[in-house]
């Protein structure tokens, strides 16, 4: 009986007779990751409502890291008792998928959780206001910026603690995404960390206008998204008469045996399918920002607190990628042939847009959001190899972009003058000069992005353009290796303009953070670089981990 | 006893690394340190040495395989030692005179704020030179070279603040360069030709390979020991070379590291004995450099200078034994062993002299030294006597095997290569006479007031003892290793040893040595220890000007070889300006535009990007349905 049959008589039943309800089957111990986070996002509800303003900080950071401790402990209990590779399953009635891809990948956006928390909890970048530690965020998110408000909340010591909840639910809303194993479940997911983020974007302390209207863009892009998703999703629906994602590749298949009467008319249309399947690729290459879906990373990468900023560059990325993996190898196997084509397009321009377009920007963030189109772009060459080793190499390229992406912002965010963040590049000139530590470790994370040997960016590059040429991508693996060369311009550029020019006699000075921020890039240098000099251990990691179930 | 072999090298490689790395703290104790691990290598030289000495003749070769260093299917690198015979005649030289040369150095550098840096290189030139002996492959002998060049670079440049000697490492390291080449040919050669680079395999496969190849291999191993070894046409660096401080001219410019081209071609006898061809090279080169070396020798008034065109020459004399063959390769290895003693002990009296008068290396401003610096003309004599090959001392027995094997080449070829040897032998007796008279005997020709004035006196203890030590080598070496032949029954499981049959009886031959030795003194004795010397040079003949500018060596490479290469590098700038900038220029304006273009179409109006959103789904639909209806 599949999923809608039984959804169909769960209702038929339940208004027949109402003690009759069966209890759905979850199993509890194998969603254990996501439960975890999510409970511990409602605790910082309670938190938020229940515990003094001056305990909250403490409260939520500790409960944040320790959830997310937590249910990264979980993730890795479950993949030593083998639920990557032989135990692997479809669990929570068919809406959930436990198998190697899901727990790489909700491993590594737990850790990249981790990471971001450490940054978000920063409060020593800035001098204390009033006599109170001041983070990157708003005070009160709901008043007027620059208002009387404002000032009254600043001067009272308001600080937002419900990025931390927010935060969590985001990352919950991550790690069912990649893992998702129906199309509604994939949409909730979406919507349940797309949510949370819209927010968390919202709230940046300084530059507050343009903070609230990167937030405004994103909600109304992500809409629209949305929207394509959905009505993609509904198409599907029409044309498989189902929303799990086996049910629907069984009849792209024509291995379906039982045909819903009522869906007779529409079931087995191929345009249906076609279109229904293009719609779904929109929403997701709008999550992974692919060209031209990609407009709304630099306004919104630039505009939001950037402790956010890392947090959606690495994180999202690495949950959208992965839910678009499971689609295209899990449900539409069998229309390789349309959609290859499709995304050879989307993986070229997005390759070629995102570094050409990088070239001329001034402003820091705008250029790593950018960077960021062009790694989705490499990416998205690695998806199209359509392999086992495909899928393992871009789980690889995902680990280890993300922890280069959350380090950078994070040096990004220690870079200040009286503005707050010095995010004009001309400002960084002769950095190499006044904090060459900081200056080193910056540099470290852009040559892992320009791809370096002995950093991580090389090793995930390489296994993504490997992968593509043995499938046949060559011409693919010509344009990325181009593209990479455009994009090492950008990258080296910074690099002179810290080391081998006079600094600014008003430049900024580099903020001497707490040891949170400094936990958070020495793990993101030290992934790098161990990723980029040992690989072998996490590759051959990816390598297990490169099954979908089905 | 085997595992020692790699402590050899390990011992004076962790000098240089601690003295390089080490700053500031180590300036006080550092060259006792490198000194010691210079001397603890000796130490295990010895003991191993002893141990060889205690096995049958042909089991003494030993082996250490340290590890694996590019295992590759079908490449196999590794980095092993091989300790035979005629490596461990080298270790213990290169040990030996080395620990001598790191003690006088103390004394030498005792004022020299850099004192530590030095004794760090000098530990490293050890390491490398090491390396280079006791390879059992071509590629780590490669890497020793590779070393030994580096280290050589460093010291000749020592004096970096002084543009001449900045000049002089460049220089030196530039020809080193043109010889590495040769070398690192010659081993891609073999690697195609015998699949592998240790000795073993390649030596014993010679038998099955054509003689062109083998003539190939050894011409470019020849153009290699060549470059190191300062052999005609690759000579042009030595001379400049003597501007860095004189213990490095005494160890690496005289005594080791100019002797690894000879170390170089004994070691590939094997190759050698199958292309005669490439042999004939080999003695001819050698025949050439001897006696170009010592008309230079004669001609120059900077002591160092001449006794670098000395070196060269008696280079020469080795090349031109080992180009002989079986019958040969124990003599030259014979004379570099001598050689070593008395060039250093030479050097190192050319330093003292130099120490004593205040840095003056003109030995026209020499004269009548021997009643202030007693010890330096006492052992800087004795080296001069084994030199000239005085009978009885070390020079002697060596050189007169040499002459003898270039007689017993036989035919037209041993008369010319055993006249060249014999003239040779007189031409050094002249030179080195010039250089005695002039500096230890005549009247004084510099001041003790005024100016440049001078106090000429003894050198330290550290300095001197060294110089003792060495003379005794120049005086017994050459007996002892004669003495019932042992150094050639010593070497002969690794070289192989035939009796030439010399046309002439060897009584002939000595007394034919010596009679050239007679006229060689004693013209130059007329003509410096007779007459006053002039302070400053007469503009002497044509023949004269040309060889004290050595014989035009740089004017010729200058014309030869850097004018077309300047005209060529222009030449490609000009290309690379016009036309490679260009096309890259070209791209990079290309894509900038495009960028600044790009860069419009985000105008920061979401409708706009909405728009642009609406029109890819558009066209992915439109592509995707396209797609299966094509």
């Amino acid at each position: 009986m599949s999923t809608t049959q039984s959804l169909h008589s769960l209702w038929t039943s339940a208004a027949a007779e109402p003690d009759k309800i069966p209890s759905p089957h979850i199993e509890y111990a194998q969603l254990s990751p996501t439960l975890i986070v999510l409970g511990a996002a409602l605790v910082g509800i309670l938190i938020e409502a229940f515990v003094p303003r001056r305990a909250r900080y403490n409260a939520q950071v500790v409960l944040a890291i320790a959830g997310l401790a937590s249910a990264f402990a979980a993730v890795i209990a479950l993949a030593l008792d083998g639920y990557g590779t032989t135990k692997a399953k479809i669990a929570a009635m068919g809406a959930i998928a436990v198998d190697g891809p899901a727990l790489f990948l909700q491993g590594t956006i737990l850790l990249v959780g981790v990471v971001a928390v450490f940054t978000f909890a920063e409060r020593r970048l800035d001098p204390k206001k009033h006599g109170n530690h001041v983070d990157s965020f708003t005070p009160q998110a709901a008043a007027t910026p620059g208002g009387e408000a404002e000032r009254e909340a600043a001067r009272a010591g308001f600080t937002t603690t419900e990025v931390f909840p927010l935060a969590l639910f985001a990352i919950a809303g991550m790690l069912i995404f990649p893992a998702a194993n129906d199309l509604l479940t994939l949409f909730i997911a979406l919507e349940v960390f797309s949510l949370p983020l819209y927010i968390l974007c919202a709230l940046a302390r300084r530059n507050r206008l343009m903070s609230q209207e990167a937030a405004v863009k994103y909600f109304l892009l992500g809409a629209f998204s949305s929207a394509f998703l959905l009505f993609g999703i509904a198409l599907l629906y029409g044309y498989a008469g189902a929303v799990d994602y086996s049910s629907i590749a069984r009849v792209v298949s024509n291995s379906e045996a039982n045909v819903d009467p009522a869906l007779a008319g529409t079931m087995g249309n191929d345009a249906l399918l076609l279109i229904g399947g293009a719609m779904i690729l929109v929403g997701m290459l709008f999550k992974v920002g692919a060209v031209p879906f990609h407009m709304w990373t630099p306004d919104v990468y630039q505009g939001a607190p950037t402790p956010v900023t890392g947090l959606m560059a690495s994180a999202t990325k690495v949950a959208g990628f992965g839910a678009l993996l499971r689609l295209l190898y899990v449900v539409l196997p069998g229309l390789r042939w349309d959609w290859e084509p499709v995304m050879w397009g989307a993986a070229i321009i997005t390759m070629l847009g995102g570094a050409i377009v990088a070239i001329t920007q001034t402003d820091i963030k705008r250029m790593l959001a950018y960077s960021s189109i062009a790694h989705a772009g490499f990416m998205l060459a690695g998806v199209i190899a359509t392999s086992e080793d495909g899928v393992s190499s871009v789980l690889f390229y995902l680990a280890a972009y993300s922890f280069v992406t959350l380090g950078a912002f994070a040096v990004v965010t220690l870079v200040r003058d009286a503005g707050g963040e010095a995010t004009h590049l001309s400002k960084w000139a002769g950095l190499g000069r006044r904090s060459p530590l900081v200056a080193a470790v910056f540099a470290v994370f852009l040559l892992a992005f320009a791809g370096i040997p002995l950093t991580s960016g090389f090793t995930g590059k390489f296994a993504v353009f490997k992968a593509a040429a043995e499938s046949g991508a060559g011409a693919l693996v010509v344009i990325g290796v181009i593209s990479s060369a455009i994009a090492a311009f950008f990258y080296i550029r910074v690099i002179v303009l810290m080391f081998f020019q006079e600094p600014k006699v008003d430049g900024p000075s580099v903020a001497v953070p707490s040891p949170m921020t400094i936990t958070a890039i020495t793990v993101g240098v030290a992934v790098t670089v161990v990723l980029g000099v040992a690989p072998q251990y996490f590759l051959d990691l990816a390598g297990q981990a490169g099954v979908f179930v089905r | 006893m085997e595992s020692l072999i790699g402590l050899l090298v390990g011992a004076p490689l962790l000098g240089a690394a601690v003295l390089l790395c080490g700053g500031r703290r180590l300036d006080r104790a550092g060259h006792w340190l490198g000194t010691a691990l210079a001397a603890s290598s000796f130490v295990i030289g010895l003991l191993l040495f002893a141990d060889m000495l205690g096995e049958e003749t042909e089991q003494r070769a030993m082996h250490q395989h340290l590890f694996s260093w590019i295992p590759v299917n079908g490449f196999q690198a590794d980095v092993a030692f091989q300790l035979d015979q005629l490596s461990m005649t080298f270790v213990l030289l290169i040990t030996g005179v080395g620990t001598l040369i790191h003690l006088y150095s103390i004394g030498y550098m005792e004022h020299d704020e850099r004192r530590r840096r030095f004794f760090g290189y000098l530990n490293l030139f050890l390491a490398a030179m090491l390396l280079l002996v006791l390879a059992d492959n071509f590629l780590l002998l490669y890497v020793g070279w590779e070393g030994v060049g580096l280290a050589s670079y460093l010291l000749i440049g020592f004096w970096q603040h002084k543009p001449s000697a900045a000049t002089a490492a460049k220089k030196a390291f530039l020809v080193n360069r043109v010889g590495d080449v040769g070398l690192s040919i010659a081993i891609m050669i073999m690697f195609t030709t015998f699949g592998t680079f240790a000795f073993g395999p390649v030596f014993e496969a010679t038998g099955e390979t054509s003689e062109g190849k083998l003539t190939a291999i050894g011409l470019m191993l020849l153009l290699a020991a060549c470059g190191k070894s300062a052999q005609v046409p690759l000579q042009s660096w030595l001379g400049d070379a003597m501007e860095g401080p004189t213990p490095v001219s005494a160890l690496i410019h005289a005594a080791t590291m100019v002797t690894a081209g000879v170390y170089l071609i004994t070691r590939s006898g094997a190759i050698f004995n199958a292309a005669p061809d490439a042999q004939t090279v080999v003695v001819v080169v050698g025949a050439v450099t001897l006696l170009f070396g010592a008309f230079v020798g004669c001609a120059k008034d900077d002591i160092k200078k001449a006794l670098a065109g000395s070196t060269m020459s008696q280079i020469g004399y080795m090349m031109l034994a080992a180009g002989l063959g079986p019958i040969g390769y124990a003599f030259a290895i014979m004379h570099l062993v001598t050689h070593g003693f008395f060039k250093a002990g030479l050097f190192l009296g050319a330093g003292s002299v130099m120490h004593g008068m205040n840095d003056e290396v003109d030995m026209r401003r020499y004269g009548g030294l021997r009643k202030y610096m007693p010890v330096t003309f006492v052992t800087f004599g004795l080296g001069y006597l084994a030199i000239i090959g005085f009978p009885g001392l070390s020079g002697f027995f060596s050189k007169d095997q040499i002459i003898e094997a270039a007689f017993a080449k036989g035919g037209t070829q041993g008369w010319i290569l055993g006249s060249v040897t014999l003239l040779g032998a007189a031409i050094t007796a002249y030179y080195m006479t010039r250089v005695m008279a002039l500096t230890f005997f005549g009247e004084k020709r510099w001041s003790e007031t005024g100016k440049d004035a001078v106090h000429p006196h003894e050198s330290p203890k550290s300095m001197t003892i060294p110089m003792i030590v060495l003379a005794f080598g120049s005086v017994f070496a050459g007996g002892l290793f004669k003495w019932n032949e042992s150094f050639v029954h010593w070497l002969e499981p690794v070289t192989q040893f035939e009796h030439g049959h010399s046309p002439l009886s060897a009584t002939a031959v000595t007394s034919m040595t010596v009679v050239a030795l007679v006229i060689g003194v004693g013209t130059a004795w007329l003509q410096y220890g007779r007459r006053p010397v002039p302070a400053v040079a007469p503009r002497g003949s044509l023949l004269t000007r040309a060889v004290r500018r050595d014989f035009l060596q740089d004017d010729l490479n200058h014309v030869a070889l850097v004018k077309p290469g300047e005209y060529l590098t222009r030449g490609l700038v000009y290309v690379d300006h016009k036309l490679v900038d260009g096309v890259v220029n070209g791209t990079a304006a290309t894509v900038g535009g495009a960028s600044g273009r790009l860069r419009r179409v985000q105008n920061g109006f979401v409708r706009s990007y909405a728009v642009s959103m609406f029109g890819g789904a558009a066209v992915l639909v439109a592509a995707t349905l396209l797609m299966r209806a094509v």
